[in-house]
């Protein structure tokens, strides 16, 4: 055993069965926590995602159709095989109520599908044939258009992209090639667009407020610092609701900053600065502001300030100094902290939602829109989709650049 | 950061200038705490200045009222399940995360922290349309599943800076001498991460108080949290109870800081070179 220990090559195996070990060990230790997350979070959102293309609903609806559907040329009309399969499947589906949910998810497509389905399923039990092709035409001249069984065969298959289309204002023209919405239907890419854009206008909103702030706390004495530090910290561990409300009654017609400016004679009439945009931006930037200082006062407050003292022994001015000497040595602050911000901000609901006004939702509340009031689970993961989509290719592209888990959370 | 003496006039207005500016900034960032403090001992009914009188009402109202003893309850009963869930998950992983590495650690950590990262309305769907499937939507378990995965980041982060300054020959030391791993874990490892183990603990909590998006999905009516509760009543009929709500959070939420600053105090002495 002595020889075998002292022996360079069974060293070396002693140190790599070790190494070995170890690695079962760490693995053995994350594994209880990946397993948790893999169940309750990452396969629900894999399902999510599945989600806004996934069509298997209508197919259990319409079993018959779907197959019978599927060598439809989908010139003229369909045969009789077809009109027999949807007749079966209405007579099974108007009962159990399913036929209303196919009528719904269809109308997405082809406005007047939904009335056409639940008029037909009303009628069904007087319908004679079979042959059932020239009955329903007969009941509703709908069942002769190509358009609707263009749509029907659209709808049938195992996946669509319809929803994904929505949320880009696209859609299928009578053809199945992809085309705009008529512009007055056209609200998604707007939305999506508005969400980037306050997004940004916040991130710069923080970050002219709080590099001054952050710039201020790293240079001021031990006391001052203290001060500022406890401030930001009571202000980022209030309650984000308690926040949103106060500031609801801050900016409110009879709230404290319009009381002020009449009081001092500037204004005569109380502003709207709350239930818009405006209250929107005041918010949302007061809400994510030490999201902003908490990395450049982590990063400025290691920067020497010999820099700036050799630039200006050098002849620069203040200014200059501080612009092309200092301000170059916070931008890993400045990368991490608009990161911090613009992404948290991209995902804004709460607050958007209690001060802002129609104009001024993001696209989680239109998530949130289509679960709670139009039970359009797709359309809410098609918009979720984007959302993470865009969150995460700029978590992908600006992460490599700057860190957030540098970030120090105390 | 002093005035040097030889500064010029243009660098003296602009010194002033630029502490006035941040005294502003400072204005900014309390006023609205500092405004929703008093009102909410506001005698009368308005929502705003000035005061009619000083009284207690408003929190009478909030401690009587059925509907807020019950947020209050489903409040501390989620936040202290999924706190404790996410800290003992977060920090048996944290420790093995910082044992060694291996291939794919980077991905792994990535994956582990996205929940802070992934919009919360995500998270909120997602787990919405997968309770629908195994029926655990308007459950407690089901909030407190989902708040443990959002709080559970923060366990990870706070444990694997407490365990940056741990010395991990101090495990093979206490194997040595004969101590079981569990042993090891509970007289060696977790006295040393305590810190860590406690702000992680404190932030998942902080963070499930304050959650709602999932709640709103999520929760059925007899599982409504306090900002749940808040939510709502901001949309549909604000009173002044929401005020004395509002002011008891403000408390919780300075004693937590405290807490907090007190053990990253704790933290730098242990870590700190003697």
């Amino acid at each position: 055993m002595v020889e075998e220990a002292v022996s360079g090559t069974s060293l070396l195996k002693k140190l790599r069965r070790t190494e070995r070990r170890k690695k079962i060990e760490a693995v053995g230790l994350i594994t209880p926590l990946f397993v948790l997350m893999l169940i309750f979070y990452f396969i629900p959102i894999g399902l999510m995602l599945y989600k806004s293309i996934d069509n298997s609903q209508m197919r259990e609806i319409m079993p018959h159709t779907a197959r019978a559907i599927e060598h439809w040329s989908g010139k003229g009309l369909p045969d009789e095989p077809v009109y027999t399969a949807i007749v079966e499947d209405m007579k099974v589906a108007y009962p159990n109520r399913t036929l209303a949910k196919a009528g719904r998810r269809l109308n997405f497509d082809l406005v007047g599908f939904h009335s056409l389905l639940s008029k037909t399923g009303r009628k069904l039990r007087k319908l004679k044939g079979p042959p059932y092709k020239e009955a329903l035409i007969k009941l509703d001249k709908k069942w002769g258009d190509p358009r609707y069984w263009t749509v029907l065969q659209r709808g049938l298959k195992n996946t669509t992209l319809i929803y994904l289309l929505a949320t880009l204002d696209l859609r299928y023209d009578d053809k199945n090639n992809i085309t705009h919405v008529p512009d007055e239907q056209a609200i998604y890419v707007s939305i999506i667009g508005r969400t980037i854009y306050i997004s940004i206008f916040v991130t710069v909103l923080c970050l002219v407020i709080g590099f001054p702030f952050a710039y201020i706390m790293a240079n001021a004495t031990t006391r001052v610092r203290n001060l500022m530090m406890i401030g930001l910290m009571l202000v980022f561990w209030t309650s984000l609701l308690v926040r949103t409300l106060s500031w609801i009654l801050v900016l409110q017609n009879k709230g404290v900053v319009n009381s002020i400016l009449m009081w001092a004679g500037l204004i005569s009439q109380p502003l709207d600065l709350v239930f818009n945009r405006i209250g929107v931006y005041i918010a949302m930037t007061h809400v994510l502001l030490p999201f902003m200082v908490l990395p450049l006062f982590s990063v400025m407050s290691g920067i020497p300030s010999y820099y700036v003292r050799a630039a200006r022994s050098l002849g620069a001015t203040s200014i200059v100094a501080f612009f092309r000497v200092y301000v170059p040595q916070t931008k890993p602050g400045i990368g991490a902290g608009c990161l911090m911000v613009f992404i948290q901000a991209l995902g804004y609901y709460i607050t958007p939602a209690l001060v802002g006004g129609p104009k001024d939702q993001m696209l989680s509340y239109f998530v949130a829109f289509f679960v709670n009031e139009r039970v359009n689970w797709s359309m809410a993961s098609a918009l979720g989709l984007m959302l993470l989509l865009i969150t995460g290719s700029l978590y992908l592209i600006l992460g490599k650049h700057v860190s957030i888990t540098n970030i120090k959370l105390n | 950061m002093a005035l040097p003496i030889h500064a010029s006039t243009g660098e003296r207005i602009w010194y002033y200038a630029f502490r006035v500016i941040c005294g502003v900034i400072f204005i900014f960032l309390l006023f609205p705490i500092l405004t929703i403090i008093p009102l909410s001992f506001n005698a009368g009914e308005f929502l705003h200045y000035p005061l009619q009188g000083l009284s207690l009402r408003w929190y009478h109202e909030f401690l009587a009222t059925g509907r807020w003893a019950v947020a209050v309850k489903n409040s501390f009963i989620i936040g202290v399940s999924a706190a404790t869930l996410a800290t003992i998950l977060g920090t048996i992983a944290a420790v093995g995360i910082n044992r060694t590495d291996f291939p794919g650690k980077q991905l792994l950590v990535a994956l582990l922290i996205s929940p802070m990262v992934v919009p919360l309305v995500i998270t909120a769907l997602a787990v919405y349309l997968f309770y629908a499937r195994i029926g655990l939507n308007d459950t407690y378990i089901g909030i407190i599943l989902a708040h443990t995965i959002l709080g559970m980041p923060f366990v990870l982060i706070t444990v694997s800076a407490t365990l940056q300054g741990f010395d991990y020959s101090l495990i093979r030391a206490g194997a040595n001498l004969g101590a079981s791993p569990v042993r090891v874990f509970f007289k060696i490892v977790l006295p040393n991460i305590i810190p860590g183990v406690v702000s992680g603990a404190l932030f998942a909590f902080a963070i499930s108080l304050d959650e709602v998006v999932v709640v709103l999905f999520v929760a059925g009516p007899s599982h409504r949290t306090l900002p749940r509760q808040m939510f709502s009543g901001i949309r549909e009929h604000l009173s002044p109870t929401f005020l004395a709500v509002a002011t008891a959070l403000i408390v919780l939420a300075a004693m937590l800081m405290l807490t907090l600053e007190m053990l990253r105090k704790r933290n730098e002495k242990l870590n700190s070179p003697v």
